[in-house]
């Protein structure tokens, strides 16, 4: 009990102009009793109650993050796994049993671990607690079923891939509200103290009104998992999935997502347009699929303000992963690695974080969605999530098409981005021509509304 | 210029490759590169086939006392007891490894657009090394590229770096031991640090948390010592090729050390040596050690945890030595270390 509030007390509070009003990780109770919610959908778990964990894809963040939640106070043990792979199920659980070789801890029989498209459902029906740490594209199809089901959640980032797959997600938050679950999204930004106490002053009005801001993820990109002979072409996509739409979204949004939804926490809201340019130069293989290796995207939100995002995955280039808030009085600099630096107009300082001995934000996020879970107090992140999910999508919309996307627009369309059936001999999204080459997004061309 | 230099290292990749290696290479047509062991001095090597060069200063070989006296200012209980050792002689990297040359490792990419067919044909496949996972994270921290000193990798990391220059060039590079490392950051000098025990002089020589400004700094840009070597004092902490053991000088009380390394067998922990922009003057003193810690890799969210990248370690950093003597190929072998998977500890 004493822990939940020590945490709480680390993180700031509603302010009077409202700021941390996108966070729901950060509302106060008072809503929670307004809502109708189901008694028998919650269960109710004391200090020596178990939470038992199901892990929903096995690859190495989701292992880190069920390492991370059974390392939260309280009882609490992974009984069931599920991955569509079952190699990579086993170095899960490998890892897992290594870390806790307690089976108080740790104990997922062979029963219950499952392989598959539909190893999910059996996973979900057997835990409280749901890992979601697929790649991306399921994550809408998993968060449903696991709020359906009644269970309380921590999904990775992003919550899908399209615009079909994150009104799903929208949906389904409104349901877990009722039902009083407890979300946490793998956007741990929210939950670092650099950001946290940075962005404190900002709501403090230190830099004015946010009129500008800028964020960057410039790095080499990812790992590649060429193709093995014998795999079908479903295979072969859900193992090198970084470089397929339907499954990663690209780059934008995959990754720069994290970017992107500090400058909407900081705003308090989205954008209403995009446009922007992008493209493919240095990571064009037949190995990189479809994605793009550089965007450059302005956004607009209702107030004007315009935020311009750059992300490029190229070796040998200028790396930066940041974010930048100009306001009327001042200027904001954030990154993950722990910097957080407020100045006036003028380059004096007004704030410098120290972030050396700060928590791991990714364990953070566990304690909290435990201690939620145990003193029924409300988190759940869903609904900045799909709306930091479909922010990134509308930039990446405005890079394929080269046009002006609207917001509402993009939300609201009807083509999805997802196979029709998901089976290893199931036809993919999109397929190799005879060079094993892939179609490309083509500016002008490609239509993504 | 450097076709027969590079059609050398080609022919001496495959042996090396296969094991027959055993001799430093004579008649080298490269005047940059010193190829007899009695022509001893500062050379450069540039990594075949690419622009991309780096200098070596020759250390003689000789005895010196290891560790720090007990009446040293601020010394810890692991510099002592200080004990004599004997040094074979070696040649040291002039600098800090910068990104310009480990970025050509990293990322294959780099390498091949660096290098034109044929010298990829002569050089042969990089693939011979394995190269590190592309890290999701920016790892220069923002702090800078071009002359800065390569930051956030691993012990296994920095000697597979050495690996891999290895069998590019032909000649046997490897991080310095623990005791080569203080034997060339002392230069002769006994005091806390190379030009003396006064901290205030350290602002000519090393980059500490007082100077930096929070970050590191483009190599050399200091003075260096008196052996020619810059930034042994500070900029980034830098691997040895040993395992922490606080109690490891114990066993030399009495005796001459030759050559001394604990070869690592642990994850954790490993040394590191100068301090860095991160530090208090104290922790760049030349008998000063330095170990590895998990906490390093808090902000990895993987499990395992990368075998090549710290997220959390942007103060540390490495440079390479090449013995002399060049051992055989199956001594060379004995240097490389594989990857321990890491579960997060």
């Amino acid at each position: 009990m004493s822990e939940e509030k020590d945490n709480q007390s680390s993180f700031p509070h509603l302010s009077r102009r409202g700021f941390f009003k996108g966070s729901a990780a950060l509302l106060g109770g008072a809503l929670i009793s307004q809502i109708p919610f189901e008694t028998n959908a919650y269960a109710r778990y004391g200090a020596d109650d178990t939470l038992k964990v199901a892990l929903i894809g096995c690859g190495g963040r989701g292992t880190g993050a069920a390492i991370q939640a059974l390392s939260t106070q309280g009882k609490v043990k992974l009984v069931a796994m599920a991955d569509a792979f079952r190699d990579r199920l086993d170095e899960s659980a490998t890892a897992i049993g290594t870390k806790f070789p307690d089976k108080n801890r740790f104990d997922v029989p062979e029963k219950n671990k499952f392989v598959g498209f539909d190893a999910y459902k059996k996973a979900i029906q057997l835990a409280d607690v749901v890992i979601l740490a697929t790649p991306p594209g399921f994550r809408p199809i998993h968060f449903e079923e696991a709020v359906n089901a009644g269970k309380h959640i921590f999904a990775e980032k992003p919550m899908a891939t399209d615009a079909p797959g994150v009104r799903r997600v929208l949906a389904a938050a409104e349901v877990a509200k009722k039902k009083n679950l407890k979300v946490v999204v793998g956007l741990q930004r929210r939950y670092q103290n650099a950001y946290l106490e940075t962005l404190k002053r900002v709501n403090d009005g230190s830099i004015g009104d946010i009129v500008s801001a800028q964020a960057y993820w410039h790095n080499a990109g990812v790992w590649v998992r060429p193709r093995k002979p014998g795999q079908t072409e479903m295979e072969y996509q859900m193992r090198n999935w970084y470089y397929f739409n339907w499954l990663c979204g690209d780059h934008i949004l995959e990754q720069h997502i994290h970017n992107i939804d500090v400058i909407n926490w900081a705003k308090n809201a989205y954008p209403v347009s995009a446009q922007g340019m992008g493209g493919r130069q240095v990571r064009n293989g037949k190995d990189h699929g479809e994605i793009y290796d550089h965007h450059y995207v302005e956004f607009t939100y209702a107030d004007g303000t315009i935020f311009n995002s750059q992300c490029r995955h190229q070796p040998g280039t200028m790396n930066r992963v940041e974010e930048v808030l100009v306001g009327t009085k001042g200027r904001v600099t954030l990154s993950g690695d722990g910097k957080g630096i407020v100045t006036d107009l003028k380059g004096n300082s007004i704030y410098n974080h120290r972030s050396k001995n700060d928590p791991d934000p990714y364990q953070t996020e566990h304690d909290r969605l435990f201690a939620a879970i145990r003193n029924n107090t409300p988190v759940n992140d869903a609904e900045y999530g799909a709306k930091s999910t479909m922010t990134a999508i509308l930039g990446r919309n405005a890079t394929y098409s080269g046009q002006v996307i609207k917001w509402d627009d993009a939300l609201n369309t009807q083509l999805s981005i997802m196979p029709e059936k998901f089976a290893w001999d199931a036809p993919t999204p999109t397929k190799p021509d005879a060079n094993g080459f892939y179609p490309i997004p083509t500016p002008g061309v490609t239509r993504v509304i | 210029m450097n076709l027969n230099k590079i059609i050398v290292s080609g022919a001496l990749l495959s042996l090396f490759t296969a094991g027959f290696i055993n001799k430093p290479q004579p008649n080298h047509s490269s005047a940059s590169a010193p190829l007899q062991e009695e022509k001893f001095d500062a050379y450069k090597e540039v990594i075949p086939g690419t622009k991309v060069s780096f200098e070596l200063v020759p250390i003689k070989g000789g005895e010196f006392m290891m560790g720090s006296p007990a009446t040293e200012a601020k010394r810890k209980s692991d510099e002592g007891p200080q004990h004599k050792v004997k040094i074979e002689p070696f040649w040291m990297g002039k600098y800090e490894v910068t990104w310009d040359e480990f970025e050509i490792f990293v990322y294959k990419e780099i390498e091949k657009q660096s290098m034109n067919a044929s010298s990829m044909a002569a050089t042969g496949p990089s693939d011979a090394v394995s190269r590190p996972s592309p890290p999701y994270l920016d790892m220069t921290f923002g702090m800078g590229k071009s002359s800065f000193p390569a930051i956030n990798m691993t012990q296994f990391g920095a000697l597979t770096y050495c690996k891999w220059l290895t069998a590019k060039t032909g000649h046997f590079y490897r991080l310095p031991t623990e005791a080569e490392w203080e034997y060339a950051c002392r230069a002769g000098a006994t005091t806390a640090y190379s030009f003396g025990d006064d901290p205030a002089k350290l602002d000519e020589y090393g980059w500490n948390y007082n100077n930096s400004n929070a970050g590191t700094k483009k190599v050399g840009s200091k003075k260096p010592n008196a052996w020619g070597l810059y930034d042994m004092h500070g900029n980034v902490a830098e691997w040895t090729l040993d395992q922490y053991d606080p109690n490891f000088y114990a066993q030399f009380a009495k005796n001459t050390a030759t050559n001394p390394w604990l070869k690592p067998t642990k994850l954790y922990a490993h040394t590191l040596r100068g301090g860095s922009w991160d530090d208090d003057p104290d922790a760049l003193r030349s008998a000063a050690r330095q170990f590895s810690k998990p906490v390093w890799k808090q902000r990895d969210p993987q499990i395992p945890k990368s075998q090549w990248w710290f997220t959390d370690a942007p103060f540390i950093g490495f440079r390479v030595v090449r013995p002399l003597k060049q051992p055989s190929a199956e001594e060379i072998a004995k240097y490389w270390s594989e990857p321990i998977k890491d579960y997060g500890s």
